[in-house]
């Protein structure tokens, strides 16, 4: 039963890493063509920093990554402040409010926002498609992960702790920065590291919301796979897909240490 | 302590989601003085100190301060300082910074801040403890800390919201103590809350006995103890055998069939009143000899005393001996004048004082919803 399980196991693991497996593999591939296998090189790579194209897109998206990250970690921890300071029901209406955004299909959130910035284009010539409808789109995706994150150490704070600040003559904004924010702050950075990990991610919503003008790596490999594909697209997607993997497994490191400090303090 | 007002709630009501937690409640707290709040749970202790301290505006009524209304001063701006139920220290902070915290959002200078921490920790006993982190201290010494960090901020008057609920019995006593003879040293006022009637007999000037969001009784500890203004307070301070009575005339009263004198006056003449008398109070003779004579039936022993259960005329009280009478023994006993106390007729006449369902379980059962209450708690 075991070894059947493993078995199983294995079989699942092997169909969802397969593709990445050689798409890896061919980036390494000394051959234009795609089934061949002509030996290792890195030239792929060395092309890749060499692609002005290439390199636009990846100054545009980390441009956005870390602003979209900075912005949304500083609305999404106000915002899962404000809710936690509420009481019972609303905080419950308002953390479902949250989470819909995060299920709702990518393709739905894409579109409607590029139908709002289109309509308030059309009425005021402010918000042309491009870096700032960008930017906007991944902020608006990325606080709910932020507000997500926030939640639970709020939660696990002691509640009494920011009126002991006010008690000692505190004021209540520093009195946040300086007892609330400490506490929460393991939260408030996974929350910024998802949200960056989400914005470098993204293809979907930055497919309707880019414009000509601003296009991140993602829609740039898409529309790079329009014209013959060449195995830089394989070398690009790699470091794209060790990134990210590495960025969710700083998130999930992260987490556990948490929750057995978490444990520890009990 | 002197007579001077410091604290003085007038008219306060307040409620929370239509459910009214404090009504009318009338306070005054004088200088150095050491007040506790005592009641049950959910009867408003916890709303009272929080409207002090500044967290909760009441909806109704005044608090003054010094005899200046402070309703709509905000928490940070009032000389007074609390000790939280679970101490709220800041963890990210070790426990010099944490002492320091007042006096630095007041930018006190350095040298100043050095020596009152160092003083604050002399005080409460936890010299060398300054580098440590706050986390890593015991129940008892974040106590300490807490107390340390509501000190410093040299309040004129401190909040304590049943500090001591946490620790153990032992430690519990030593704190008790420790705490009485802080508030002396220092001569500011300490406003106490606890649930536990023993604690605020031992510790304070005035005890104010609440129940349901209503101050039942204020007085010393003394006069909470013998004069219980009425079932609650009896019932709540200490064991009660509260019986129905009739004050026939000043210094007369009836009960069980039997005229008693006792040191009452006031009352109307053939007033119905409730009579307290106190378990300890009744003195055991051989049947012939007593006023009244009963049956025990049942005896636990308590240690210094054995809890005896006697029935009058299916009346069962309790007496608290340090004589064995065995279960199905019949005894008599004396009741003098100054054992007997005279209340008036409350809402709470006929809840209390009937000992007919008690039983050693029953003890234990309540002892155990506590604990699972106190585990609740700690565990929020
Ligand atoms: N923020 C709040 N929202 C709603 N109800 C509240 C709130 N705070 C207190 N209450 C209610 O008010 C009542 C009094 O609460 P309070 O905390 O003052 O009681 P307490 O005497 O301190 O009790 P305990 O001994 O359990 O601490 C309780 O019934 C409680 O449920
Ligand atoms: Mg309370």
């Amino acid at each position: 039963m075991k070894l059947l399980s493993k078995i199983y196991n294995g079989i699942i693991f092997a169909f969802l890493y397969a593709p990445i497996v050689v798409l890896i593999v061919y980036s390494f591939n000394d051959s234009k063509h795609r089934v061949k296998w002509g030996g290792f090189t890195l030239d792929w790579y060395k092309e890749l920093f060499h692609n002005e194209l290439i390199m636009e897109a990846l100054w545009l998206t980390l441009q956005i990554a870390v602003l979209a990250a900075v912005i949304s970690t500083i609305i999404g921890t106000m915002a899962a402040v404000g809710i936690y300071s509420m009481n019972g029901r609303l905080r419950n209406l308002m953390m479902g409010v949250n989470n819909i955004p995060m299920v709702n299909p990518e393709i739905v959130t894409g579109i409607s926002m590029m139908l709002m910035f289109v309509a308030i284009y059309r009425a005021t010539g402010f918000l042309r498609p491009g870096f700032l409808t960008l930017l906007l789109a991944h902020i608006t995706f990325c606080i709910p992960y932020v507000v997500l994150q926030v939640m639970p150490k709020l939660r696990q704070m002691n509640k009494h702790m920011y009126e002991a600040a006010l008690d000692l003559g505190c004021r209540p904004v520093p009195a946040f920065f300086k007892v609330v924010l400490p506490e929460i702050m393991p939260g408030v950075i996974t929350g910024a590291l998802m949200a960056f990990t989400m914005s470098l991610d993204d293809f979907v919503i930055s497919y309707f919301n880019s414009g000509a003008s601003a296009q991140n790596l993602s829609v740039t490999i898409y529309s790079m796979t329009k014209k013959p594909i060449t195995p830089e697209i394989n070398a690009l997607s790699t470091l794209m897909f060790g990134t990210v993997l590495l960025l969710l497994i700083i998130v999930n490191i992260r987490q556990v240490r948490d929750l057995n400090k978490q444990k520890e303090r009990r | 302590m002197n007579e001077k007002k410091i604290i003085e709630l007038r008219d306060i009501a307040v409620s929370f989601d239509g459910e009214p937690v404090l009504k009318n409640l009338n306070l005054s707290i004088s200088d150095g003085e050491f007040v506790t709040l005592l009641g049950p749970s959910g009867c408003g202790k916890t709303t009272t100190l929080r409207i002090i301290a500044g967290f909760i505006t009441p909806d109704s009524g005044d608090v003054f301060f010094d005899g200046k209304r402070v309703n709509d001063l905000p928490a940070y701006k009032r000389t007074v300082n609390t000790i939280f139920q679970r101490y709220a220290l800041f963890p990210h902070l070790n426990v010099y910074e944490n002492v320091a915290f007042g006096m630095r959002v007041q930018k006190k200078s350095n040298q100043e801040i050095e020596e009152t921490v160092t003083k604050m920790l002399e005080l409460v006993n936890l010299k060398g403890f300054e580098k440590r982190s706050v986390a890593k201290l015991s129940g008892g010494q974040q106590q300490r800390v807490a107390i340390a960090r509501a000190l410093a901020n040299n309040p004129r008057v401190l909040l304590l919201d049943e500090p001591l609920a946490a620790l153990d019995l032992k430690l519990r006593k030593d704190m008790q103590t420790e705490l009485k003879n802080i508030q002396k040293s220092l001569g500011i006022s300490f406003i106490y809350v606890t649930h536990d009637q023993e604690e605020a007999l031992s510790m304070s000037d005035t005890v104010v006995v609440m129940d349901n969001g209503v101050i039942q009784q204020i007085g010393t500890p003394q006069d909470i103890y013998n004069e219980p203004q009425n079932a609650f307070v009896a019932d709540f301070i200490g064991e009660s055998n509260i019986l129905d009575g009739v004050m026939l005339e000043d210094y007369l009263v009836e009960f069980f069939g039997r005229k008693f004198s006792c040191l009452d006056a006031g009352f109307e003449k053939n007033e119905p009143v409730d009579v307290v008398i106190r378990p300890e109070d009744i003195d055991i003779v051989e049947p012939v000899k007593g006023h009244l004579t009963g049956l025990v039936t049942n005896v636990t022993f308590k240690g210094v005393h054995y809890d005896t259960i006697v029935d009058f005329k299916g009346f069962k009280w309790l007496i608290q001996t340090t004589d064995y009478y065995p279960e199905g023994s019949t005894i008599g006993i004396v009741l003098n004048p100054e054992d007997i106390h005279i209340m008036k007729k409350s809402a709470y006449s006929g809840m209390f004082g009937d000992y007919s369902s008690y039983s050693e379980e029953f003890d234990e059962l309540g002892d155990a919803v506590a604990a699972a209450e106190a585990e609740e708690e700690a565990e929020e």
